[in-house]
């Protein structure tokens, strides 16, 4: 017998036919727009809310991703809007009901080279500053805390130590989009599928509502939360994004016996694992170099991948990919994302979160319902306005760049 | 059957051992011994048997101990070693905690025609496309060719099919154009046809194992056409207690029989929806198992059939269903009642063969891009057309997989989907030959699509014991609940149960998940689809996806023409990118900070060396190189005098320093630059990128030339000297050979190109020479009685000059002015990548974080790189410290750091904050080493 998940409740939400009109519709049902919908009602008693979804609700990158849930970002901005989706995080299995499985097993973030010390440090360091956990580990030190990772110096980028964020964990993705939808569709938005949006009105410099493949909705204000194809539905009302999309894959084993009590990171061999609640490692690819929006990635990534699972997890060597999948993953120049007002009034925007838009997912719905709430950002998001690609106020999570001379 | 024929094999399983023969399965053994109960349910954890006789296995799931453990493998799909040890798994697998031994590899491999599945059909495409004269690789995920033969027994061109397949089998593979993998399973179909298999090529042999053959190989095929023969599965429908060990799917049983003579019972009960259950029970009954019954749903199975029942004594019930089946812990009895309510009937049995029919094996096929159409006759989703708008692809589709339901049909099939192929890939198709002669195949009757029998009353009505996902221990009842909680999308139903996540991908329950969610709903299943096909089509491992990339082949080493004489001088290596460099040169009793004490002493004060060669070197050629330069860098290129050197910086778009190093200008049309070592390949990417992408009207080459020379700094007050002493015929006065040029000389016989460049602030030198020449260049300086140094001895002395290294005093959130250097970029030039970032509201703040020194007030207290600045009294971080080290020059420790508005914050006082404890600092100008730059001549 192994750990059974827990059930789902008996009710989750109905499926919902489109009215003629909406104080707010949100396009995309994924993780950001269900979490978006929730806080509008909930923060803000704003509940004549269409969340539009062209596929199945958090079918996306939503049903995607990882799952890794953590705050220690470099930067004092990402550090802020993370760190508060973390405490959201902490709470949120009471605030909607729901369980959704997340475990603060902690996430280490392997350092390779002599570089990767002086960044990881230089992050644990900045983390602290922000009241964000953060520790650096000795490889000893990672060992104790993930027996099976190789911190021998016989590989090829040997571990030269991690930092450490204890809070940090993971969760299971679809209970926490379910567990938005439920609690939006309680509230009275409507959720609503196969609903795919074909244009956006503007007029006069306002959006005053979309087409979709169900017929035109009219609506006071539009958010987009669109991740991978947020470019092409800005496009629309005529908004470009510095967006750039790209496939990302993803894969788990067959279930195992616990072996991973963690999550373990590695940038520099490209890596990322965690064994989920039912046995499963879960494990994500490296971003794919060419730009696409279809949800499938090239196969030598996955390859990749494995070796690079296997250089830092001997032990992995004869567990089996089960499935692989891919999502679309949108980026920006500087690998934060765009949350806030566009140029179009009443048009609102949240994409751009690349690789990092689960953990974000009660952080950003807090902040973007907010900001479409009282048409000005939240203090948490506005330094991920549209605008710091003209300005040039970056916030440049890439990390460093290039290795020494 | 009780003594069969053949090789005996000893193993054993749950802790008992067991005889099988060569050629077995586990699960065949398993069943020849009797063994009924082989694994236990992951949710429930209820016994569950042997379900199947292939890789669509939902139940029998096994961990492998010996030779080797490894996790969740189908019974169906093990063969049978000697000394094989194995387990039932309660749902989870074991790794080993121990590295795996064997060997991985990989292939690649190109063909005209790539055929997917080696049976009846699969054998035909093959053998057409290779009369074409195409090349072909014929692959199958079974040891032996045949497909559905292997199991039917069913007899071809007067042979037994087994026969007929392996002769056919072993006539392609004769061929000089085509070859024929077993134990090959296909499982992803990727863009323009590139295929990815796995071939395992030890697991059946063994201790018997060559050592050196490695275990599995990734064949990576890319093929002009592909025709997938991938067969069908039969599906089961859901009925209460269709999970209890007896319940098998009535081809396994056949197979059982036929393939490998075991009886998988003694008295069987069959429950079928088509006539294909009809042969599989008479071949039951002709191997000496007793029928009980055959059970049909439909009111008219084929005559022929049921004739040939009637001549052997077999009850044939139609119009029936079976309720249930009953047994403690493995099937007793069937509850077996007229459809329409009649009195039902409790039948002895140990077997309960079922067959709902089959469903195409369109996993690969779909990976493809290929869209699936329900097909009514069949009952189940089949290919689309592959020629759809959208679509097109290079793909044929043939036999069971997409429908054929006779075997001659699939030999036809076959064949036809084998001459299409030559065509579309260009190939003259010969004329027909005759199909192979199938003798005996009465008449089918139309299949009857039937997912789910209700229970009797009180027996299973509440759908608990129905079984969708046997696997996932997924019932009716979980799937009703799905629904009843508002969920409408057959993707959100599996999420909601669970049912096709686990081991066989619902590779037995896809469809009929689905078709209780469309019943649930009211919808037509055709309408509602399944949920999507995704690679791998089976569960491949790791590690032969890893094949060689392993270890020290994990990325390439890259070392330097010297990188022996640093190993025998006992240097410790630090990895830049993917090269090895020297990191320090301990002497007998020094640590690294003594050593690197002393390296700096020499470097200032006396004459040291470093190998310098990692340093990206690309050949920029061609009569537009220095407008390519002038675009790339911040600085002017274009006006660099042949002989002289410049150094330069790059920077994106967003006006953040990117690159830096010197350029060479060799000739009017010909630059050497350099780059860090990290960078290089980034470099030219990124001189490429724009070539290639913006500006591909510039006739310029642009050529990695880091590997062709060696470079030794040699740097050092004494440096000249010793440098004349190695080249006497080089003028090395100070007004000869100036700083920042470069010239052609003889060091130490070797022909070289000496650049008067410095790194250090030192008087100092690199001499290049072809790399092959490196270690004897190296040992020549060194015999001159120079001190080597490492990459840390070099931090040292850049940063003592406040030298920034891109990527450790900067993150890609630095312009050049932020580092002092507003010099470097050029106010002449019209454009170039980055400057109109410059002008940007944000990059003009004066409080942006810039490159100063820092000094602790306590001199021996090094300051731990990546600490943070924060005012005395203060919590906001300033900046951070970007290096730090003792200097022996400055006989103490000291810092840069890039601090917010840090120089007007020269002077002041700061804390470095370790966590609690308050480093004092003082803020100074980020040169702390011969400021007016008086040690450069030397």
């Amino acid at each position: 017998m192994t750990e059974n998940l827990p059930d789902h409740p008996d009710w989750l939400w109905a499926a919902a036919e489109p009215k003629r009109s909406y104080d707010v519709v949100i396009v995309g049902g994924g993780g950001h727009g269900l979490a978006t919908a929730y806080y509008l009602a909930k923060n803000h008693g704003i509940t004549n809310v269409a969340v539009l979804e062209r596929g199945w609700l958090a079918g996306g990158n939503m049903a995607r991703n990882t799952t890794i849930i953590r705050s220690n970002y470099l930067w004092d901005e990402s550090a802020g809007i993370y760190e508060h989706a973390l405490k959201l995080w902490e709470g949120l299995e009471d605030d909607l009901g729901y369980p959704l499985l997340f475990s603060q097993r902690g996430v280490l973030n392997l350092a390779h080279s002599l570089q990767d010390v002086r960044d990881s440090v230089r992050r644990v360091h900045a983390n602290r500053l922000n009241g964000v956990d953060a520790e650096w580990l000795e490889p000893e030190q990672v060992k104790e805390l993930c027996p099976i990772v190789d911190v021998s110096p016989d590989v090829r980028y040997p571990v030269l130590g991690a930092t450490y964020q204890p809070r940090a964990g993971i969760a299971k993705h679809d209970y926490v989009a379910w567990g938005f939808a439920r609690a939006a569709a309680a509230y009275g938005v409507d959720l609503i599928e196969n609903c795919e949006v074909t244009g956006l009105d503007v007029r006069d410099g306002r959006v005053t509502g979309v087409r979709t493949t169900r017929g035109p909705i009219a609506a006071g204000k539009v958010a987009l939360c669109a991740a991978g194809h947020s470019s092409v539905v800005a496009a629309m009302a005529g908004v470009a994004l510095p967006l750039q999309s790209h496939p990302l894959q993803a894969l788990v084993s067959e279930l195992l016996e616990p072996v991973h009590p963690t999550v373990v990171m590695s940038n520099a061999v490209h890596v990322y694992v965690s064994q989920a609640h039912k046995g499963e490692l879960v494990m994500g690819a490296g971003i794919d170099a060419a730009n696409s929006y279809r949800q499938r990635g090239a196969f030598h990534i996955i390859e990749r991948q494995m070796a690079a699972a296997l250089e830092l997890f001997p032990v992995f060597a004869r567990a089996h990919v089960l499935r692989t999948w891919g999502g679309v993953v949108d980026v920006t120049p500087d690998a934060s994302p765009i949350v806030g007002l566009t140029p179009v009034d009443d048009l609102y925007v949240n994409c751009g979160w690349g690789t990092g838009g689960f953990k974000a997912t009660p952080g950003v719905g807090w902040c973007y319902a907010h900001t479409v709430a009282h048409g000005e950002p939240h203090p948490l998001s506005a330094p991920f306005s549209l605008d710091r690609f003209t300005t040039g106020a970056l916030v440049d999570e890439h990390g460093a760049a290039a290795v020494a001379h | 059957m009780t003594s069969r024929p053949g090789e005996v094999v000893r193993f054993r399983f749950d802790g008992r051992d067991y005889e099988g023969r060569r050629g077995d399965t586990l699960a065949a053994a398993l069943l020849a011994n009797g063994v009924r109960r082989v694994s236990t349910s992951v949710q429930l954890g209820q016994p569950r048997g042997i379900f199947s006789a292939g890789g669509e296995e939902p139940n029998a799931l096994v961990q492998i101990e010996t030779p080797f453990p490894e996790p969740m493998l189908p019974a169906t799909t093990v063969e049978i070693c000697d000394g094989l040890v194995a387990t039932g798994l309660p749902g989870k697998g074991r790794l080993a905690d121990r590295p795996d031994p064997a060997r991985y590899d990989t292939v690649h491999a190109h063909c005209d025609v790539l055929v997917v599945g080696a049976g009846p059909a699969g054998l035909m495409a093959a053998a057409e496309a290779a009369r074409g004269g195409a090349r072909v690789i014929l692959a199958d995920e079974r040891p032996a060719p045949g497909g559905s033969l292997l199991g039917t027994a069913e007899a071809v061109d007067g042979l037994p099919g087994r026969r007929w397949a392996a002769e056919r089998a072993a006539e392609l593979d004769g061929l000089a154009d085509v070859r024929v993998l077993c134990r090959t399973t296909v499982f992803g179909h990727y863009d323009d046809n590139y295929l990815v298999a796995v071939e395992r090529r030890t697991n059946h042999l063994g201790a018997a194992a060559p050592a050196t053959t490695a275990r599995e190989r990734i064949w990576r095929i890319r093929a002009r056409r592909v025709v997938h023969a991938t067969g069908a599965h039969e599906r089961f429908p859901a009925f209460a207690g269709n999970d209890l060990p007896g319940v098998m799917l009535a081809g396994a049983a056949r197979t059982y029989v036929n393939q490998y003579g075991v009886r998988p019972g003694r008295r069987a009960v069959v429950l079928t929806t088509n006539d294909t259950a009809y042969p599989a029970a008479l071949d039951l009954a002709a191997a000496g198992i007793e029928i009980a019954a055959i059970v049909d749903v439909r009111q008219a199975p084929g005559e022929e059939w049921a004739r040939r029942c009637a001549e052997r004594g077999i009850d044939v019930l139609t119009g029936h269903v079976v309720t249930a089946a009953r047994g403690a812990g493995e099937l007793s009895s069937v509850v077996v009642a007229p459809e329409d309510g009649g009195q039902a009937r409790d039948v002895p049995a140990d077997l309960l063969l079922v067959s709902g029919g089959w469903t195409p094996v369109v996993h690969l096929f779909s990976q493809a891009g290929g869209t699936l159409r329900f097909d009514e006759e069949i009952g189940a989703f089949v290919p689309g057309d592959t020629q759809a708008r959208d679509v097109r692809l290079a793909v044929e589709v043939a036999g069971s997989a997409r429908g054929v339901p006779t075997l001659s049909g699939c030999l036809r099939d076959g064949a036809e989907a084998g001459r299409r192929a030559l065509a579309a890939a260009g190939f003259a198709v010969p004329d027909q030959a005759p199909p192979p002669a199938v003798e005996d195949e009465p008449a089918a009757a139309p299949a009857r699509h039937l997912w789910l029998v209700p229970a009797a009353d009180g027996d299973g009505d509440d759908y608990r014991e129905h079984f969708v996902d046997l696997q996932r221990d997924v019932t009716v009842a979980d799937v009703l609940r799905a629904t009843g909680a508002g969920l409408r999308s057959v993707e959100h139903v599996k999420r909601y149960t669970t049912a096709g996540t686990a081991h066989d991908q619902g590779r037995t329950s896809g469809l009929l998940t689905s078709a209780i969610t469309a019943h649930a709903l009211g919808l037509d299943v055709a309408d509602l689809g399944v949920t999507t096909f995704r690679a791998p089509y089976a569960p491949v491992s790791f590690a032969a996806l890893a094949g060689r990339d392993r270890g020290h082949l994990h990325d390439p080493v890259r070392v330097t023409a010297m990188h022996d004489w640093h190993v025998a001088r006992g240097a410790p290596l630090e990895n830049v990118g993917q090269w090895k460099r020297p990191w320090y040169y301990p002497l007998d009793g020094e640590d690294m900070t003594a050593a690197v004490l002393r390296e700096c002493r020499a470097a200032r004060e006396d004459v040291a060396m470093m190998d310098a060669s990692t340093l990206g070197k690309i050949d920029v050629i061609g009569p537009d190189a220095a407008e390519l330069l002038d675009r790339l860098y911040t600085n002017m290129m274009s006006t660099l005098p042949v002989g002289s050197i410049r150094y330069g910086v790059m920077c994106r778009p967003d006006g953040m320093v990117f690159d830096d190093g010197t350029v060479i200008r060799l000739a009017e049309d010909h630059f050497l630059a350099t780059t860090t070592t990290g960078n290089a390949a980034a470099v030219l990417d990124w001189m490429e990128e724009w070539l290639q992408t913006e500006w591909p009207s510039l006739r310029v080459h642009c050529t990695s030339v880091t590997e062709q020379w060696a470079t030794v700094a040699l740097v050092g007050p004494r440096s000249r000297e010793v440098l004349a002493g190695l080249a006497p015929g080089l003028d090395v006065g100070n007004a000869s050979f100036p700083f920042m040029t470069w010239r052609d000389a003889e060091v130490a016989g070797i022909p070289a190109r000496v650049c008067r460049i410095s790194f250090s602030g030192e008087l100092a030198y690199e001499i290049n020479v072809r790399s092959w020449y490196g270690l004897a260049l190296w040992e020549a300086v060194n015999a001159a009685g120079v001190t080597p140094y490492g990459t840390e001895t070099m931090h040292v002395l850049r940063a003592e000059k406040g030298y920034p290294i891109i990527g450790q005093d900067t993150d890609g959130t630095v312009t050049p002015q932020d580092l002092g250097m507003a010099w470097v970029v050029s106010k002449k030039k019209a454009d170039f990548i980055g400057k109109r970032s410059f002008s940007r509201a944000d990059t003009v703040r004066p409080d942006r974080k810039q490159l100063v020194g820092l000094l602790p007030e306590d001199t021996g207290r090094l300051l731990p790189e990546g600490v943070h600045l924060v005012e005395p009294g203060g919590t906001r971080a300033l900046g951070h410290v970007t290096s730090g080290y003792r200097s022996a020059a400055l006989g103490r420790t000291f810092a840069l750091a890039l601090i917010s508005g840090g120089r007007e914050r020269v002077g002041e006082r700061l804390h470095a904050a370790m966590g609690e404890e308050m480093i004092p600092v003082t803020v100074t100008h980020h040169v702390l080493y011969d400021p007016e730059g008086a040690r450069r001549d030397g």
